[in-house]
């Protein structure tokens, strides 16, 4: 896999008042990640080659990747794939990448989802719907201490695009 | 090629009426927005301008504002010739109710071919946004100095 083939598809970009560090911290803490990311926690093996897991509270793997860069507490890449059956045969693997920089006394952090191939608008959308509510959530939580109560399908049009295409969703 | 537009969504937890006053009222826009007024009547047809340390940047025409729905205006940048010269672009706000929250979806679009207005609103939007989510969630705006941003000719009037 060649990082340079992977073109961004979508971005966002989000200042939180906190330090590089503790942004890094809840990008990266099973902990942390589950109170911000509808539950899910973040299983990071924090070197080049290392595991990506994302895991649903039932404990099962929902997404599954590899660390491709990882510069703490400034950049970390990971490969993102959806454990869904025939999703990566036909989609080609999902790269995503979190930058952190400072700005004056706020951080700013910038996700950005890549793909080695065109991928639809109607496929893109569940991320481009999931993003801002998971990174609004991890700015209220560290600002705050209180993450945000989002509850979110997938969206119709992603789930119908993938049915046409032959992956199953749950 | 798809028309150039940008899009950006926040969740914020705060109701749509204090939303659409922070949007609205220049008491607020100064706390999140670099000290930024907003000037207008909020009536469809009435001008809309951006006023920072006594200078117009940006202005505009009212074109929707269904409180606390709806708010859509033209935007014209005014601080430099090449933005000048381009037809005005729209923002839109759409408020929607999220269970305890608020969602915000701000669309900034009809960018003329070759714009250089959409990388500078491109750069700003999100710091503005992230700001005002602070200031509605923890009562305190962000401080984010222009030149982590990049957009010089702002710089330059919010420096003076």
């Amino acid at each position: 896999m060649n990082v340079t083939d992977f073109k961004p598809t979508t971005v966002y970009t989000i200042y939180i008042a906190a330090t590089p560090e503790a942004v890094w911290q809840a990008l990266t803490s099973a902990e942390l990640s589950r109170k911000y990311f509808f539950g899910n926690a973040v299983e990071v093996e924090l070197k080049v080659g290392g595991a990506y897991v994302v895991r649903p509270p039932d404990g099962s793997v929902h997404i599954s990747g590899e660390v491709v860069e990882c510069d703490p507490p400034r950049k970390l890449t990971v490969t993102f794939n959806v454990n869904w059956p025939a999703l990566v045969e036909k989609l080609g693997p999902t790269l995503v990448s979190y930058e952190i920089e400072p700005a004056g006394d706020a951080v700013r952090l910038t996700m950005t989802e890549s793909h080695d191939r065109p991928i639809s608008d109607d496929i893109l959308s569940g991320g481009r719907q999931g993003w801002p509510a998971i990174l609004s959530s991890l700015k209220s939580l560290l600002e705050t201490g209180k993450p945000l109560a989002v509850k979110m399908e997938p969206p119709t049009q992603m789930l119908d695009a993938l049915k046409k295409l032959g992956i199953a969703t749950p | 090629m798809p028309k150039p537009e940008f899009i950006y969504i926040s969740y914020i937890e705060t109701t749509p009426e204090k939303l659409w006053e922070a949007l609205t009222s220049s008491e607020f826009t100064r706390l999140y927005w670099w000290n930024t007024s907003v000037v207008s009547d909020w009536t469809v047809g009435s001008p809309f301008s951006l006023v920072l340390n006594g200078k117009t940047t940006d202005v505009g025409e009212i074109l929707e504002a269904e409180r606390p729905r709806r708010l859509s205006y033209t935007f014209r940048h005014i601080l430099n010739e090449a933005a000048r010269q381009e037809l005005p672009s729209r923002v839109t706000f759409v408020l929607e109710q999220y269970g305890k929250l608020v969602k915000l979806t701000l669309t900034h679009e009809d960018f003329a071919e070759g714009s250089v207005v959409i990388d500078g609103i491109s750069k700003g939007w999100p710091a503005i946004m992230s700001s005002l989510k602070s200031l509605l969630e923890s009562g305190t705006a962000l401080v984010i100095p222009f030149d982590a941003l990049f957009i010089a000719d702002l710089e330059e009037v919010y420096r003076a």
